[in-house]
């Protein structure tokens, strides 16, 4: 088994492009491929992918449920809590579900068991098929601010064995964090312009304190592509593909088409792009 | 005065670049980059920083190894799978507990039932906040610690000092640039602003973020308009965005062509508006235009 995280500081660089188009190939290639979709705010791979869902989760977290018979109102339960997510005044307690990280803390401090823990749904996790790839996702509920334990929900369904690419939710915060932990390779995409290069160094920042095998991609690359090149060469890591700045790609992408699909002409890119993912998987995995 | 947040859903459509246009055309504005994760407001703005301050969301546990016995409690009561075990370096026949800081939550469980008391839990720094004047204003932005948490709380910080600063000293407009998605650091960017500013642009996943999007705004209750940004790359597209917006009673206030001087202009550390003189600058006037009259 190994896990290949497709990633980038910036948003918008083509993370689903190359994801989506690189599972796509890898399946062509005979690989058991499982696509996983972990920017559960904004999940979009299945608009290329188009998969034929078979499975719907729902996926929560347990949150504290106070039972006013059995409390005696000690307040040890909000003392614990880092997250103001349960109060004691006086003669009552007050939870705030939303608040809740699920540490558990509250139900395990109550000196008269007063508390249980009810499932609090945070989204879905969706599963299906497209073509020979299995594809899950994960989609957030609308004003639901935290996306970590979906994340892991969406990870936990991905298979133990064969090629695993996971499409990582922008930024360098805790969703990217929960995306790309233990994983085997992470893909950094860039474009080559202030603002990617700009985050494609906190990207590269990132993957180094996690300690992670990694290599950029360029994406809408010029031909001589050198303020990209020159970064790289500077930050110390290797570009293993370029994906030149073609409007026809931007068009196909527009409608929900993949490159390789729409642009046979791409192919041997990306074919040229999953040997080089092989070769440095299995490197890194001998180191 | 009044706050306006630019957000996307969708990363990359073009946020920052149309945020930087609209500080030159609005009227003494101050400027909040509240995409704390990737913040790249900086990059044209060329901020001056005046102020600088440490930021410190939450705390985090901390074994101290002489006072750990390896009872291994730790352990057992951590749900984030934070807490690693390892033979002790000085007696093989005992464990040794540490924890992950990347994985620790700060929840502060291991804390209370370590018998011991051999767990420090104090607040890291995890980033750092600036006020700073720039050639268009003056400007709060913020930059996260690297895999840190917390950054809804920064960015709330961000925000209310940038207000703080446009109260205290009569500016008219607060100009934010939000970060992508619809998660925690979105919901603590327009919770309470007079206006939403939704810049998407003609693709399948563009349309797809923008009802997202604008499923958020609507749940908290904020006004909110839309920017079709490159609106000639998928003209089909485009029209059905008009239309949708139509139907859910967020108005199209603006579409601004596919133009490469956005990249220049980036380039020489512009915006769009100092950068040329070409016809998108009636494009991004309109719309700036546009979003006066939604407010």
């Amino acid at each position: 088994m190994s896990i290949v995280v497709v990633a980038s500081g910036k948003g918008g660089t083509g993370k689903t492009t190359i994801a989506t188009n690189l599972a796509q190939i890898a399946g062509l290639l005979g690989e058991h491929v499982v696509y996983l979709d972990c920017d559960v705010e904004e999940p979009n791979g299945h608009l290329f992918l188009r998969p034929d869902m078979t499975k719907n989760i729902p996926v929560g977290i347990p949150v504290p449920k106070v039972d006013d018979e059995k409390c005696t109102y000690c307040g040890l339960c909000a003392d614990i809590c880092q997250y103001s997510a349960i109060v004691c005044i006086k003669d009552k307690v007050l939870t705030f579900p939303d608040l809740c990280h699920a540490c558990g803390g509250c139900t395990r401090v109550c000196p008269t068991d007063a508390i249980t823990e009810v499932e609090r749904t945070l989204g879905v996790v969706e599963e299906g098929l497209s073509d020979n790839i299995k594809f899950i996702h994960g989609i957030l509920n609308i004003g639901e601010a935290m996306s970590p334990p979906l994340i892991r929900a969406v990870r936990a369904e991905g298979d133990k064995e064969g090629l695993q690419i996971i499409d990582a939710p922008p930024g360098t915060s805790c969703p990217v964090i929960t995306a790309i932990n233990r994983a085997d390779f992470v893909l950094l995409v860039t474009e080559p312009t202030p603002f990617g290069l700009n985050d494609l160094g906190l990207a590269i920042d990132t993957v180094r304190q996690l300690g992670l095998p990694h290599a950029v991609v360029v994406n809408r690359s010029d031909p001589d592509n050198k303020i990209a090149r020159d970064f790289c060469r500077e930050r110390g890591v290797d570009i293993i593909a370029e994906i030149p700045d073609d409007r026809r790609i931007a068009e196909a992408y527009s409608q929900g088409e993949l490159i390789i699909g729409a642009l046979p002409e791409y192919k041997e890119t990306f074919i040229e792009l999953f040997e080089n993912i092989e070769e440095l998987l299995s490197t890194a995995k001998v180191e | 005065m009044k706050e306006i947040v630019v957000i996307s859903g969708k990363g990359g459509t073009g946020k920052t670049s149309l945020v930087a246009a609209f500080a030159c055309l609005a009227d003494r504005p101050v400027l909040a980059d509240c995409d704390v994760d990737a913040a790249d407001l900086y990059l044209v703005l060329e901020p001056h920083i005046l102020r600088q301050e440490d930021f410190s969301g939450g705390k985090q546990a901390k074994i101290i190894s002489e006072r750990c016995d390896g009872c291994g409690i730790c352990m057992e009561v951590c749900r984030f799978d934070a807490v690693k075990k390892d033979i002790h370096p000085d007696n093989p026949g005992q464990m040794k507990y540490i924890i992950d800081p990347i994985a620790c939550e700060g929840c502060g469980v291991c804390v209370y039932f370590c018998p011991q008391k051999a767990i420090d839990f104090d607040p890291p720094i995890n980033g750092k906040w600036f006020i700073s004047d720039t050639r268009v204003g003056p400007m709060v932005h913020a930059r996260l610690g690297i895999a840190e948490e917390n950054s809804g709380k920064l960015v709330t910080l961000v925000r209310s000092e940038a207000r703080r600063i446009a109260e205290e000293n009569g500016h008219p407009y607060l100009l934010v640039d939000g970060p992508p998605g619809i998660g925690c650091p979105v919901i603590a960017s327009i919770t309470g602003a007079d206006l939403v500013v939704v810049v998407t642009e003609p693709t399948v996943s563009g349309e797809h973020d923008l009802d997202r999007v604008h499923k958020l705004s609507s749940h908290f209750g904020v006004p909110t308009v839309v920017c079709i940004n490159k609106h000639d790359i998928n003209p089909e597209v485009t029209e059905r965005i008009f239309e949708e917006s139509r139907k859910n009673d967020m108005p199209v206030v603006g579409k601004i062509r596919y133009d490469n001087s956005f990249t220049k202009a980036q380039i020489m550390k512009s915006s769009v508006i100092e950068y040329t003189h070409g016809p998108v600058v009636e494009d991004v006037k309109e719309t700036w235009a546009g979003i006066l009259g939604a407010l």
